[in-house]
């Protein structure tokens, strides 16, 4: 199946869905979708990684199976597990049933699997990667380089149809070169201002051009300033919606000083902030 | 094509940007599916298929520039208008969006009007500088801004400087081409890039730099901090815990098939930081004070001193939550580091000595940064032997590359026969040396 006819196609398709993309964007998820490779997308907190895998399932119409990862994830939550009290009870109600209790109805489902040999097309989402143990990416590989699972007691189940795998991470460790070499890279990045203001309109209905244009230049001002952590897209947004629950009509000093919170989280931020953008 | 595709891999090889074979073979897969003469998609193809460390990104940006020259606008109008009138040109594409065309064709005219010198007898060649210094971009900013005080200033003027940059970037890329077109690819290749920045050199490293590296601090430590808790983590199992085996034991109807075992408490070690605060060392100290502090949850206690040619506690202005620049001033201003300001390792250990002695306990790890440059004074390593023979591990960090260690009046390795002595240049072997050695552990 193709997923996109031309990086083009995918960003019209993307903006349908609310999902504003750029040149990196458009022509790595197109590519991803024509090699039938992984797309790793590697950037800050907040950014619209995962807001991606979840455009292109929409925008393709597949379904969006979630793998979200954390430290102690295993292969019996990511990949497949065996009901093991169905098994006892076969084993009890029947002294024969040695032989078949390894059979597709002991078989519990994890995400990894089931996007595998799911017939319908899907995308998989693994989320937060760098969050897993290292022995999860060796998991990761068979799976990411074949599409295929290898159960010792059922065999080697090959994709029937490819899924659209999205992986990403937050870089708070490097991913292993093995890993990396088979994926597409993107890096995600804080957007321009003036993507940063197409992105608030498109998710902020009713708030004014001027404001978001506003918005934007001052969250880019923000960034430049050295702070623990830069105010992201999504906080950027959430800054919207609370001009607009405030009903402000304009961004003055004022607004912003009452309103910092919502984009600055650290204390020291703010101040820091307060200081170099002369707020009170 | 293919051609072309094969001198780039090897010159983005040649450059340091890891590409295997693989890679390689994908992007020109890549190259298949694409419209080649949409050179923004060929851009991003090549990015998505062979550049996976955004720290390689902008040397890869710049080669790209060079293999893959934009061939659209046609050759650049040439202009002799009067310099104020491109200047005002300037001004209002400088108050634009820096991504319209025009502003890329402006900057090749530029070039054409005005980037050409005399390089030797006979010899001409292209440099950006005197086309910044006939345009001078950063005295339109007054003119630009307009609206004065306050914040619309500060958003008016960051939007200007982040365009100023983005002219300086263009009108370099096209020196670079017209240099490229007249000398051969080959010849630039390796001069044009950069090495990224966790490579640069903390001694030679400029202040917009630095603060792109400051910047780099709390992703680095949070790595390294993940890094740290892992290796602890790793086959360290105390003893059993009795009741979670018994607890997981009732699944397998009373047998305790799978034992739990208790997890280690992990070594929190004391770290005390004695660093040189001297001029020729800043940068390097800066960050590495920085980093320790950023890394402050790995370690019990943190305390640093600093000093030039004596020595005093900073500790305080390193409080969680301050801010790091204010943190860095104050301790400049404040702190009573400097008598006559020329750095003299021999007097102060002798100070640290007697002064601050009681901070070194067999639980501490000592690291001291710095070049080892003592301006001919007795270096006094006796005392440095008896302040690591307190301390369970004693590390000394040298900013400087390991050939110039002895030369002039640094005494490195009468220091380094004492004291596990590591050169570190630069970010990523200060991220290796804390990783690999148990500075944390």
């Amino acid at each position: 199946m193709t997923w996109f006819a031309s990086p083009s196609e995918a960003v019209t398709r993307l903006r349908q869905t609310g999902y504003l993309s750029d040149d990196a964007i458009a022509t790595s998820v197109f590519l991803a979708g024509v090699l039938q490779k992984p797309l790793l997308a590697e950037g800050p907190a907040g950014v619209g990684k995962t807001q991606l895998a979840k455009a292109i399932a929409e925008a393709t119409g597949s379904d969006l199976v979630r793998l979200q990862c954390y430290e102690g994830l295993d292969e019996a939550r990511a990949l497949y597990e065996w009901n093991y009290k169905k098994q006892l009870l076969r084993i009890q109600a029947d002294d024969d049933a040695w032989d078949d209790i390894f059979a597709e109805e002991f078989l519990l489902e994890r995400p990894l699997l089931k996007a595998i040999r799911s017939d319908r097309p899907t995308v998989l989402l693994i989320d937060e990667t760098d969050k897993a143990d290292v022995e999860v990416e060796g998991l990761l590989l068979e799976i990411l380089s074949d599409f295929q699972v290898t159960i010792p007691e059922l065999g080697t189940i090959t994709a029937t149809r490819r899924p659209f795998v999205v992986l990403t991470s937050n870089a708070t460790r490097e991913l292993s070169e093995a890993l990396k070499r088979r994926c597409l890279y993107l890096h995600l990045d804080y957007p321009t201002p003036e993507r940063e203001r197409d992105i608030v309109l498109a998710q902020v209905p009713g708030i004014a051009e001027t404001v978001a244009e506003q918005l934007a230049r001052t969250a880019a001002t923000l960034r430049a300033l050295e702070l623990k952590k830069s105010p992201s897209i999504a906080e950027t947004v959430d800054w919207a919606h609370t001009l607009l629950a405030l009903g402000r009509e304009v961004l003055d000093e004022q607004t912003v000083s009452e309103t910092l919170g919502v984009v600055l989280k650290h204390h020291s931020d703010q101040q820091r902030a307060a200081k170099e953008l002369g707020l009170r | 094509m293919i051609d072309r595709h094969i001198g780039f891999v090897h010159a983005l090889r040649e450059t340091g940007l890891p590409v295997s074979l693989a890679e390689g073979l994908d992007a020109a897969n890549a190259l298949r599916h694409l419209d080649l003469a949409d050179r923004q998609t060929l851009r991003e193809a090549y990015a998505a298929t062979l550049v996976k460390r955004p720290q390689h990104r902008e040397g890869f940006d710049v080669l790209f520039d060079l293999w893959f020259p934009s061939t659209t606008q046609g050759p650049p109008k040439h202009r002799d208008d009067d310099p104020e009138d491109l200047r005002t040109e300037l001004a209002g594409l400088l108050a634009g969006d820096p991504g319209r065309p025009e502003f890329r064709a402006f900057a090749q005219a530029m070039v054409e009007r005005f980037g050409q010198v005399q390089a030797g007898p006979g010899r001409q060649s292209w440099f950006s500088f005197p086309v910044m210094r006939a345009l001078s971009p950063q005295t339109l900013i007054a003119r630009l801004l307009g609206e004065r005080g306050g914040l619309p200033e500060k958003i008016a003027r960051q939007r200007v400087t982040t365009n100023i940059a983005a002219f300086e970037a263009a009108v370099a890329a096209d020196v670079r081409r017209r240099i490229a077109e007249e000398q051969g690819r080959e010849r630039i290749t390796r001069s044009a890039v950069k090495p990224p920045i966790d490579r640069r050199d903390f001694l030679r490293v400029t202040k917009a730099e630095l603060a792109e590296m400051r910047r780099e601090i709390h992703p680095l430590a949070r790595r390294l901090a993940t890094r740290l808790s892992m290796k602890h983590k790793k086959g360290d199992r105390g003893r059993l815990d009795f009741r979670r085996t018994v607890r997981a034991s009732l699944q397998s109807g009373g047998v305790p098939l799978t034992t739990h075992l208790k997890p280690r408490r992990p070594h929190k070690p004391e770290l005390v930081v004695l660093t040189d605060a001297s001029d020729s060392v800043a940068g390097f100290a800066q960050f590495t004070l920085l980093l320790t502090f950023a890394l402050r949850e790995q370690f019990t206690k943190v305390r640093a001193f600093a000093f030039v040619d004596t020595v005093d506690e900073i500790t305080k202005y390193f409080a969680p939550g301050t801010d790091v620049l204010d943190a860095i001033t104050r301790m400049t201003t404040e702190a009573d580091i400097s008598r006559f300001g020329r750095t003299d390792y021999g007097h102060v250990l002798r100070t640290f000595e007697e002064r601050h002695a009681s901070a070194l306990t067999p639980k501490t790890s000592l690291l001291i940064l710095g070049d080892a440059r003592s301006n001919y004074q007795p270096p006094n390593t006796e005392i440095l032997k008896r302040l690591t023979e307190k301390v369970r591990h004693a590390y000394w960090l040298n900013p400087e590359p390991r050939e110039q260690w002895d030369t002039g009046d640094s005494v490195a390795s009468g220091y380094a026969a004492i004291i596990s002595m590591h050169e570190c240049r630069n970010v990523h072997q200060l991220a290796a040396l804390i990783e690999n050695t148990d500075v944390g552990g």
